[in-house]
């Protein structure tokens, strides 16, 4: 199906239904339900779940098939959210030349950086990526703030010209942004029995653009390009006495990583109208390297599930707290009670980045494929027992 | 005049002459080998010839142009391909998508945006590397991980890779250095069939001679940055300038 | 991300108002933040620039320290470690913990002493006082941080063999990049304690008494430099660590082996050395370099958790910048780029072009690796693509 094979269409099936259905898979629990506090299925988190994810698998074409590590891809991130910004105070309130104009200013921005940038590779090629990205976070702090307003962040105002809509609404207020007409706040709320989903208008369009753009780096990956990038990954010096310039595989790779970064900018921004320095700081592009290595760098879905497996754990069990803990526990004797809530709090709740540290050294030590290579593992695990404990055979995947 | 033209070639690292006024031809559609003892420079002439070190006087003609100052893809472009001492393979990718890989480069040059179309819809391409994988006998183990493979089929491999860019100059470096006997002979085999079957030039350096001996038209033997004697393979044998270099000056 | 560290000073010299209220000197600022009292009249431009070379020597100082011990396991090791900052991190929270320790005390009720309901008052003594006597006790608790170096030495080279053992043996083999997402994940771990222990909030630790005032530098040349005293400490401490780790490896048998092995480690080991044993004690006298740094560091600037990770981005560029594995570079280049940094930070310079002071050391970084990509001093073949 669009020229897939039929593991690639599964998978794309598989996050099409994920995401389209995402309202009713993350609210499993009744609203009137202790539990309902762990549901994750309301709209400015569920964007946040998609919108990662499209940055996420745009730094896993530039880092998991050409094994290039980049530590500043948050730069253009907030390039695409402050260009977004912009848009909405200039031109108009609908989302598309916003988010147009945060793709282009991101791969301007990706094809500077990464020219010089890949003059050099390993750890150099790193350390320059990381030099260009605090170099943005730090300007924008400082001398650019008549463009990025400082640490105060952009912001929408009144008085802006808007000249293709209108500075402000009817009744004095900011307008909202839209979709020709259609908010990106419009909620519809269904409720079924105990439980209620919530339907948003703007999470639909960046699931509908997580998709296409997944859709493309499926056929990113497939195609004779992609292929390049595996081999500059592979064997750079195999490549150059091959008679292929890795130079340009490389640029083009960098520039759309760069662009997806760009689109899931424009798109936070277009969800909330404000972009503030901190979105270009280089532990946020250490989020990025999370999210991919956790899922499974160089794999299709992996940078989707990483994203999707932080963003909602950091949701989860940041809301954790000791009171929850001891309604957990409370069934036990006191003393017992009391030792399991001091051994986990540490853990949840606020300390939720030790989880995801000590969850990243692991994963990096044990498992260098993410949760991809785990699911593999227990996949082919389950196989070999239901064959009878029989070795399951090794046969590497096929080209083709 | 030769495929391969050197004409006054030196290079010096710091106070070491490396390479000293080096005159070699090599005639199209022959095997030429360059022998010398370690430390002759037949690794520096080997790298000046393909873009690596920039020589810094002489000229390198390949074909009537000039290989000097080109990046080394540049210079495959052109026609020359490079085995190396230890097989240069995409080790993560299977032996299909190593062979793919040349047949691009050859068809598209060396830079094409391709991104869009799957490699599966290539037909040509999957084809010629079909064909060049069962002419290395290699058809069965498509599907390996090229890294698996034994050395002595990453060597197979590089040089099929080698040659479905249909170079006209092959140049191999030291391509039996610590192969079992075994490995080597049947590399000697494959060298010499290619060879006689293929129209293409061959230049080797080698360490063994039973390799030089049984597949050269010509000897070039480098003695300390500087070609000693240039002949057929019968007249080197005996030569008492090359025993000397060989042996040192006592021998 | 705001847990690992977002929200950070843009450089971590840059914004320590505390320092600049208690001391009444001149420290690089954001643009527009503050008044630079450069600009003063009274202060000659000669002055200035002095006052800028000092400023910058003690920044330097910091730069150099951390990026010795980053060379030090680079070189030795070959690895390259994320987890850097978090040592010096480690090594603040070492004076900080050593700080809390004196401050224990007892209460006891004091008659003598009524509020104004007539209650006694409790007045707490704290145990040191009550063993060596007020006057002893007080000056041991004043001297907490540079007690707190004999406290971390130790603790700093077992965080650092642990490290060394638990986890980074592992990674020789594999690729940069693994190196690189092990330790930023270590890291991570490492910091999150820190703030689970000590909180999000920076925390004061004053110099001692003796040495928290203020001296005119400038009155030896006769000129009017004002400047803090412990800067100066700094600086001189610095420069003693930085003598004694060369001349260790100068001059003891343990750090020729070591030389050695750091330019032909396949050499050394077939000597029948066991280089790999004196490698892992290198790690901890490097994690050792980094917590000293960080103890000294915090009358400075008050640790908080997040203060590794400020420092690690321009560390690394200090490293590159002197040349990756030489450690006479990352010296040079940590001194260079600190008063670089300083005199960027001058007015008259930010009239010029604004915003230099903020970019100076990465368009210095981006400029030496693309046109000098071994560094000011590195080694040829030394991690050269």
């Amino acid at each position: 199906m669009l020229g897939m094979n039929k593991n690639d269409t599964t998978m794309l099936l598989l996050v099409a239904a994920l995401t389209m259905l995402a309202p009713f898979i993350l609210n499993p629990f009744p609203t009137d339900s202790g539990l309902a506090q762990f549901n994750a299925g309301y709209p400015d988190l569920m964007q946040r779940f998609v919108i990662f994810g499209i940055f996420a698998i745009g730094f896993n074409i530039l880092f998991g098939l050409t094994g290039y590590l980049s530590f500043g891809h948050a730069a253009f991130l907030g390039v695409g959210s402050y260009s977004a910004v912009w848009m909405f105070k200039l031109l108009a309130m609908n989302v598309i030349p916003a988010i147009l104009l945060s793709v282009v200013m991101a791969g301007v921005f990706a094809l500077l950086i990464g020219y010089v940038s890949l003059r050099r590779s390993g750890i150099y090629f790193s350390i320059l990526t990381l030099a260009f990205a605090q170099m943005s976070f730090n300007l924008a702090y400082s001398v650019l703030t008549p463009i990025t307003n400082g640490e105060t962040g952009l912001q929408l105002s009144l008085d802006d010209p808007r000249v293709l809509g209108v500075s402000q609404t009817a009744d004095g207020s900011i307008p909202v942004t839209n979709l020709f007409g259609l908010e990106m706040r419009s909620t519809f709320e269904m409720a079924v029995g105990p439980w209620a989903f919530q339907f948003n208008a703007g999470y639909y369009l960046c699931a509908l653009i997580l998709l296409a753009v997944f859709y493309l780096s499926i056929r990113i990956f497939r195609s004779p390009f992609g292929l390049m990038l595996k081999a500059v990954k592979s064997n750079q010096q195999r490549m150059n006495y091959t008679g292929l310039n890795t130079r340009p595989y490389t640029l083009a790779a960098f520039v759309i990583s760069g662009m997806y970064a760009g689109l899931a900018g424009g798109l936070l921004a277009s969800m909330d109208p404000l972009a503030g320095a901190e979105r270009m700081q280089w532990t946020a592009s250490g989020e990025v390297v999370l999210m991919t290595i956790l899922g499974g760098a160089g794999t299709l879905i992996g940078p989707v599930l990483g994203a999707g497996f932080i963003k909602y754990f950091e949701n989860i069990f940041s809301k954790i707290n000791e009171s929850v803990l001891h309604s957990w526990f409370g069934a036990l004797p006191d003393g017992l009670e009391d030792l399991l809530v001091t051994l986990v709090y540490p853990f949840v709740g606020k300390g939720w980045h030790m989880t995801l540290g000590i969850l990243f050294v692991l994963v990096v030590v044990f498992l260098p494929g993410g949760l991809v290579e785990g699911g593999q593992r227990v996949t082919a695990w389950i196989r070999s027992k239901k064959a009878g404990g029989n070795k399951p055979t090794s046969t590497t995947e096929p080209a083709e | 005049m030769g495929i391969l033209e050197v004409k006054g070639v030196n290079k010096r690292f710091g106070g070491l002459q490396a390479l000293g006024d080096v005159n070699l031809s090599v005639k199209e559609n022959s095997v030429h080998a360059i022998i010398g003892p370690n430390g002759a420079g037949k690794s520096t002439l080997l790298n000046c010839l393909v873009g690596k070190l920039i020589p810094d006087t002489g000229s390198v003609m390949f074909d009537g142009q000039s290989v000097l100052g080109r990046a080394p893809y540049e210079i495959n472009q052109m026609g020359i391909s490079r085995v190396f001492q230890t097989p240069e393979i995409f080790g993560e990718l299977s032996v299909m998508e190593n062979m793919m890989i040349p047949c691009f480069a050859k068809r598209d040059g060396a830079f094409e945006m391709n991104a869009i179309g799957s490699v599966l819809s290539q037909k040509d391409i999957i084809a010629k590397a079909e064909e060049m994988l069962k002419d290395m006998n290699m058809a069965d183990k498509r599907h390996m991980n090229a890294a698996s493979l034994s050395r002595g089929d990453k060597r197979r491999l590089e040089i099929g890779m080698c040659l479905s860019q249909e170079p006209r100059l092959l140049l191999l470096d030291e391509p039996t250095a610590g192969m079992a006997r075994a490995d080597t002979n049947n590399t000697i085999d494959l060298l010499k069939q290619i060879s006689d079957e293929r129209d293409i030039t061959i230049a080797i350096i080698e360490h063994d001679m039973h390799v030089v001996f049984s597949l050269a038209d010509r000897i070039t033997v480098l003695a300390q940055g500087t070609p000693l004697v240039e002949d057929e393979p019968q007249n080197i044998r005996g030569n008492p300038k090359v025993r000397e270099a060989y042996l040192g000056e006592s021998g | 991300m705001a847990g690992l560290g977002a929200q950070s000073a843009p450089s971590p010299f840059t914004q320590q108002p505390d320092l600049a209220d208690r001391y009444g000197i001149i420290i690089p600022r954001p643009p527009d933040t503050h008044k630079d009292k450069t600009t003063n009249p009274k202060v000659g431009a000669m002055d200035a620039i002095l006052l800028q070379i000092l400023n910058g020597l003690d920044k330097g100082s910091a730069y150099a320290l951390i990026a010795l011990g980053l060379t030090l396991i680079f070189g030795t090791l070959g690895v390259v470690n994320f987890a850097h900052g978090a040592l010096f991190m480690i090594g603040a929270f070492c004076a900080v913990t050593l700080q809390r320790l004196l401050n224990l005390s007892f209460e006891t009720i004091d008659e003598t002493q009524t509020d104004f309901l007539g209650n006694a008052l409790k007045v707490k003594t704290p145990y040191v006082e009550a063993w060596f006597g007020p006057q002893m006790g007080g000056t041991i608790i004043d001297w907490a941080v540079p007690l707190a170096i004999l406290f971390a030495v130790p603790i700093m080279v077992f965080v650092g063999y642990a490290m060394e053992r638990g986890l980074i043996k592992h990674f020789y083999k594999r690729p940069h990049a693994d190196q690189i997402l092990v330790t930023f994940g270590l890291a991570i771990v490492l910091q999150e304690v820190i703030k689970y222990f000590y909180g999000a909030n920076p925390i004061q630790t004053p110099a001692p008494e003796a040495l928290s005032g203020i001296v005119n530098v400038g009155a030896i040349i006769g000129m009017d430099i004002v400047y803090p005293v412990w800067r100066i400490v700094y600086f001189f401490f610095s420069l003693l660590v930085i003598g004694g780790i060369f001349s260790f490896l100068q001059f003891t048998t343990f750090g020729m082996v070591v030389r050695a092995g750091m330019a032909d480690r396949e050499t050394v080991g077939l000597l029948g050395i066991n280089i790999d044993k004196r490698f892992t004690v290198m790690f901890g006298i490097a994690a050792a370099v980094a917590g000293l740094a960080g103890v000294m560091y915090t009358p400075i600037n008050s640790p908080n958790y997040h203060m590794g990770m400020d420092f690690l981005v321009l560390s690394f560029v200090v490293v590159v910048v002197g040349g990756m594995g030489s450690l006479p570079g990352a010296v040079l280049a940590g001194f260079l780029l600190g008063i670089l940094e300083s005199f960027a930070s001058m007015n008259e310079i930010k009239s010029i072009i604004p915003g230099i002071d903020q970019i100076i050391i990465y368009v210095v970084a981006i400029i030496i690796l693309l046109t000098r990509p071994r560094g000011l001093m590195g080694r040829k073949g030394v991690m050269e693509d």
